[in-house]
């Protein structure tokens, strides 16, 4: 992985541990992300990948070790009022897989970025009308669909008003859980090129989970091979793609379909791992 | 000798729509042939495999003829349509989750189609369905097992086992894979292949990935709003694509083998069901679009010099040459 000096991390994962039971869902993961840097997390289900994001985010609580962002520790007891708990929501967003379920039916498009902005910069709601117009323009939409209901928008549209709900406090760090698997490769590759744009515009960083080698290797700098819970393999992604080290890594690069494929051998090659 | 599967001519009107959902759909899918329908969503791809079991939506009215091994199955009285269902096509569904009743046993969902429609002994069906559980690699215990009590991978082969029970002559896979890990989804295939091999059945292959399409089918077809935008072999189809769709899917796609960089997206979205179409359905998106695009709905043509495959572009040989330009450029 690309060292990174202190001050250049944005966001640092250091030991981090959760169980399920007896089920060690995540096992000492480590890693860090480079301010305006892209890192992908890769694994197959049960890998520990979504929970280490959840557990980044703050939706679940680790059994030890430390996230810090900017160099500050998320996971400090001290926060735990309203106000360390909106701070907390403004260094690290999500986006999620399905934008129907992550959009509430009944409301407006405008509404759901007015709502975020109100409850974040209360102070400058003269500000928001604008600031809603300019996130749609971010996200290329416009006004047509800041009046539309979410049911109204293709699955792509929903995908965007999602990450100009997530960009709407200018977050630190920008968390894609395997947020274009449910688009159709055509409006997955408008959103892959939109997600390239905003990064270079703001220099946001982007935590990317996905199964999808071919989007990894589109969208990110660094990468992390997780299984069982644990990182097998971590670096700058084009090596690890090019030359995976761990055999787990390369049979995920294998069981990637193209011509002359030969699936036998993979299940074969999964059942020695 | 008569194809396992043959679809002419297919339409399909649902009410509500303002131009048909399927408009004209030819294809056809021989004895041990895996052929795969590729398209986005809303294609019509889904529909065109389901229309094959005449499960159809409601209101939906058809024109054509969708024959398995030469009986049409749009015309079937409801018993004829029972037998074609138990006997001679099988539907693999995406997510076995949701087409497996998680409240009944695994041996009861393997043997119930021939049990009811079959009038086959309890027993015989059971020793069927341990046969074919093993033909998928899966031992006899899973008879008595719950749904819930199974990883989706395994699921996905019972599901296949029971697509298997009544020794069908076509099986319509829809996305069987896309729910799957990425190394589960090579054994699925693997399976899916193998058993095509020993049981002699034809495989219509639906779905939206064009390197799992390229990896396992033997002919392709690519489906752009309720049309067949191309077909051809596999790997003529995927080295030189002759419909605009199909080159700008390929080019849009994220692969390993791409060049690096920012991906080309095909700008736009796909026509809506509420607008009626002239011309070319792909015309509003296509970089080679002219006047006649918009006006005149492009026939299926052969491809010169290549028998096998067909396009439907009025373009198809500017599209060529430019191929042939970069590739010299390369």
């Amino acid at each position: 992985m690309t060292d990174v000096s202190d001050d250049q991390r944005v966001l640092e994962v250091a030991g981090l541990h959760r169980a399920f039971g007896s089920v060690q869902a995540v096992h000492d993961v480590s890693f860090c992300l480079a301010r305006g840097g892209s890192l992908g997390i890769v694994g197959e289900s049960g890998s520990g990948k979504t929970t280490t994001a959840r557990i980044i985010v703050g939706l679940e609580r680790a059994d030890s070790g430390r996230v810090l962002v900017r160099g500050r520790d998320r996971s400090a007891a001290a926060g735990r009022g309203r106000g360390a708990r909106l701070e907390r929501a403004r260094e690290v967003q999500m986006v999620f897989q399905d934008p129907f379920l992550s959009l509430d039916p009944r409301v407006t498009v405008g509404s759901v970025l007015r709502e975020t902005l109100r409850l974040h910069v209360p102070e400058a709601k003269a500000d928001h009308d604008r600031r809603v117009e300019e996130l749609l323009d971010q996200v290329g939409l416009g006004a047509r669909e800041a009046g539309a209901m979410p049911r109204q928008l293709s699955g792509g549209q929903r995908q965007r008003v999602a990450i100009a709900r997530a960009l709407a406090v200018e977050p630190a760090v920008l968390v894609l859980d395997e947020a274009v698997a449910a688009l159709d490769v055509s409006v997955q590759a408008q959103i892959l090129n939109l997600l390239a744009d905003i990064r270079q515009d703001t220099g946001i960083g982007y935590l990317f989970i996905t199964h999808d080698l071919g989007v990894v290797r589109c969208v990110t700098e660094d990468v992390v091979v997780m299984r069982h819970g644990r990182i097998v393999e971590s670096g700058r992604t084009a090596e690890v793609l090019a030359d995976p080290q761990h055999a787990y890594t390369r049979l995920l690069l294998d069981s990637v379909p193209r011509p002359g494929w030969n699936p036998k051998a993979i299940a074969v090659a999964r059942r020695a791992l | 000798m008569t194809n396992t599967l043959e679809i002419d001519g297919l339409r399909l009107h649902l009410p509500g729509a303002a131009r048909p959902v399927l408009a004209g759909i030819d294809l056809t899918v021989g004895a041990r042939e895996t052929v795969a329908l590729v398209g986005e969503s809303g294609s019509g791809k889904s529909l065109t495999s389901r229309s094959v079991l005449r499960l159809l939506p409601p209101g939906a009215t058809t024109e054509g003829r969708v024959a398995v091994q030469g009986q049409d199955v749009l015309t079937m009285d409801a018993k004829q349509l029972r037998q074609l269902r138990t006997h001679t096509a099988a539907m693999i569904f995406q997510d076995p989750r949701a087409a497996i009743n998680p409240l009944r046993r695994i041996g009861d969902f393997l043997t119930e189609s021939l049990r009811l429609n079959a009038d086959t002994p309890a027993q015989q069906a059971d020793e069927r369905a341990v046969r074919m559980l093993d033909a998928v690699g899966l031992g006899e215990r899973v008879l008595r097992q719950y749904p819930g009590q199974l990883s989706g991978g395994m699921l996905q082969r019972v599901m296949i086992a029971s697509a298997l029970m009544g020794d069908p002559a076509l099986i319509l896979a829809d996305e069987p894979t896309t729910a799957l890990d990425v190394t589960t989804q090579a054994e699925v295939v693997g399976l899916l292949d193998d058993l095509r091999e020993r049981f002699g059945t034809g495989l219509l292959f639906v779905t939206h990935d064009l390197g799992l399409a390229a990896a396992i089918s033997d002919r392709v077809y690519v489906m752009y709003a309720g049309r067949i935008a191309e077909t051809g072999p596999a790997e003529a189809l995927f080295d030189r694509p002759r419909h605009p769709y199909t080159a700008a899917l390929l080019r849009s796609t994220p692969r390993l083998d791409a060049p690096q960089g920012r991906l080309a997206a095909i700008k736009g979205q796909p026509p809506s069901l509420k607008e009626e179409l002239t011309g070319c359905p792909f015309a509003a998106r296509c970089p080679f679009a002219t006047q006649a695009c918009a006006e005149e709905l492009p026939p299926h043509r052969p491809v010169p010099g290549e028998p096998d495959r067909l396009v439907a572009c009025h373009h198809s040989d500017q599209l060529a040459d430019q191929l042939a330009g970069s590739a010299a450029h390369d």
